[in-house]
């Protein structure tokens, strides 16, 4: 392999870590606040994907972005709505429960409105634009996606830490009882929080399926176990550590394929995750498991 | 001021609150006395709506509250601050006293200067984390908290659990002198003897029932509070 191609390969693995860190946030911050795998997650990952198909089928890109990431931030609100919040006072392996039911159903949803058959996913046309550098080329997505999600990010830290409403999420992830207590509503917070994950998943998922130009109902599936392997290695209910996490396992994965092991690229983040099950359980940046009473 | 009348509340099939009235009248410190699962904390959740009634009436201020959400009835100027103190351990003492004013919109300067006066402890440490703090000055700092919301009723759940005497009588003190300030205090306590002088009316539960209210005094002076909550009866069986 040569220098290009090595840096080449950098860069894919630089980006689709990127966009896996964008969906792994969305795990972790429902995770911070209920407690809850919400393993539709990357099913709404994966009808972000759909609505760019229908939005960009009637409409500019720049007009179509916006609408497809508030649908998709309308869909992840809903789900908790309907799914979750009605399952706030049951144990908590109810709530996993309608977790996957809805993961199901999204998928047969698409299914059946859409049929199984793989569609095409629309090319923006300004983020496909191929840059060279030397005899380095690449489009501007794999540039963009992760100095975008490193801003999304910052952004998304700054606003837990100096917001009132990031003060407000830091107490109901604590303690449900006493945040009621400084007038907290705990509905609209966790409302707030599906928002925030359901937006980044979107954005994640424009900038995913940009580089992989197609769709179907199951595409969800894998990248959002994998992406939830990433909030897990990083240490769930941590933001930075969902970051991270979603670059380790980009950017692994990428080297395994470039070194001609692409079989393997899916168990890669499988055998990490069991690693690190094994090694430290909470994760990089995991919280410590005894809480002082 | 708060009045409460034939409260019930339901655990499940627990009847925790069997019909209970009490009154706080404006600028009194009230206490709830009373033994381990008497019903005290979970009057206080209800009135705080964390808790819904089964039966009963709550009226704040003239205003029927019952059942209303707890973000509603911190704004209309009530607060509770929870038993075991249950501050947000890994916020600064900063934070934790700011998010006691969540619900207000105005500024906060005035409010904080004001509790770093009554705290001065807190002001020293107002940059640590909140879960590094001793317990009593975390109990501080969950009054302090309360505070923030500028309420018109405090209500506390056993200020003084697992708190050294000396720092008990700290905290009463700074309950006396937030009753000074013009805030109402309704008070539940396992140490009956520092909430009965302390308040100027009391009830006694007894598994969810008012078994017995009047003035701190009197009630100090009752035999059979005496004997079942300050002890003083069975100190003398042992002397004899």
């Amino acid at each position: 392999m040569n220098f290009t191609t090595f840096l080449q390969q950098c860069l894919t693995g630089i980006s689709l870590g990127g966009a896996y860190a964008l969906i792994a946030i969305g795990y972790t911050l429902v995770y911070g606040i209920l407690r809850l795998i919400n393993f539709a997650h990357g099913d709404i990952f994966m009808m972000a994907g759909y609505f760019m198909i229908f939005a960009m089928a009637v409409m500019p890109w720049y007009i179509a972005v916006p609408i497809v990431l508030i649908a998709t931030t309308v869909l992840g609100v809903l789900i908790e709505k309907t799914a979750y919040r009605p399952l706030r006072d049951a144990p908590r392996m109810s709530v996993m429960i309608s977790a996957i039911g809805v993961s199901y159903l999204l998928q047969n949803l698409a299914t059946y409105l859409f049929t199984a058959l793989p569609k095409g996913y629309p090319s923006i046309p300004v983020l496909k634009k191929v840059i060279v550098f030397k005899n380095l080329s690449t489009s501007l997505v794999t540039l963009i996606t992760p100095v975008l999600t490193i801003i999304l990010v910052y952004l998304l830290i700054a606003l837990v830490n100096k917001s009132k409403t990031g003060m407000a999420m830091r107490a109901v992830s604590r303690d449900y009882e006493t945040a009621r207590l400084m007038g907290i509503k705990i509905d609209r917070i966790v409302s707030f929080t599906f928002a925030m994950g359901s937006l980044l998943a979107g954005i994640g998922s424009i900038l995913y399926f940009t580089d992989r130009m197609t769709l179907y109902p199951f595409s969800g599936s894998l990248p959002g176990l994998k992406c939830f392997v990433a909030a897990v290695i990083g240490g769930i209910g941590s933001i930075p550590g969902a970051v991270v996490g979603g670059f380790i396992l980009g950017i692994g994965e990428t080297a395994l394929a470039a070194a001609g092991y692409s079989t393997f690229s899916d168990a890669f983040t499988f055998v990490l995750l069991i690693i690190m099950l094994l090694v430290k359980p909470t994760g990089i940046f995991g919280e410590k498991a005894v809480d002082k009473v | 001021m708060l009045k409460v009348n034939g409260l019930k509340v339901n655990y499940g099939s627990i009847e925790a609150v069997k019909g209970v009235d009490f009154e706080v009248k404006e600028n009194d410190i009230v206490t709830l006395i009373g033994a381990n699962g008497a019903g005290k904390s979970t009057i206080l959740k209800t009135v705080a709506g964390l808790i819904k009634p089964a039966e009963g009436k709550i009226e704040f201020m003239g205003d029927d509250i019952t059942g209303f959400e707890t973000s509603n009835i911190i704004s209309r100027g009530i607060t509770l601050v929870p038993e075991g103190r249950r501050v947000f351990p890994d916020m600064t003492v900063l934070e934790n006293i700011k998010i006691g004013a969540y619900l207000r919109k105005d500024s906060l300067s005035n409010d904080i200067e004001w509790i770093y006066s009554l705290f001065p402890r807190l002001k020293e440490r107002h940059w640590q984390h909140a879960g590094t703090l001793s317990g009593g000055e975390q109990q501080m700092l969950a009054l302090a908290r309360a505070l923030m919301s500028r309420p018109k009723l405090l209500m506390m759940d056993e200020p003084s659990l697992g708190l050294a005497p000396i720092i008990v009588k700290g905290i009463f003190e700074i309950i006396n002198e937030i009753q000074k300030s013009g805030v109402t205090v309704l008070l539940i306590e396992q140490n009956a003897n520092m909430a009965l002088n302390a308040a100027s009316y009391a009830y006694v539960l007894e598994t969810g029932r008012v078994m017995l209210k009047g003035s701190g005094k009197e009630l100090l002076a009752d035999e059979s509070v005496r004997e079942a909550y300050l002890g003083k009866n069975r100190n003398e069986k042992y002397v004899n």
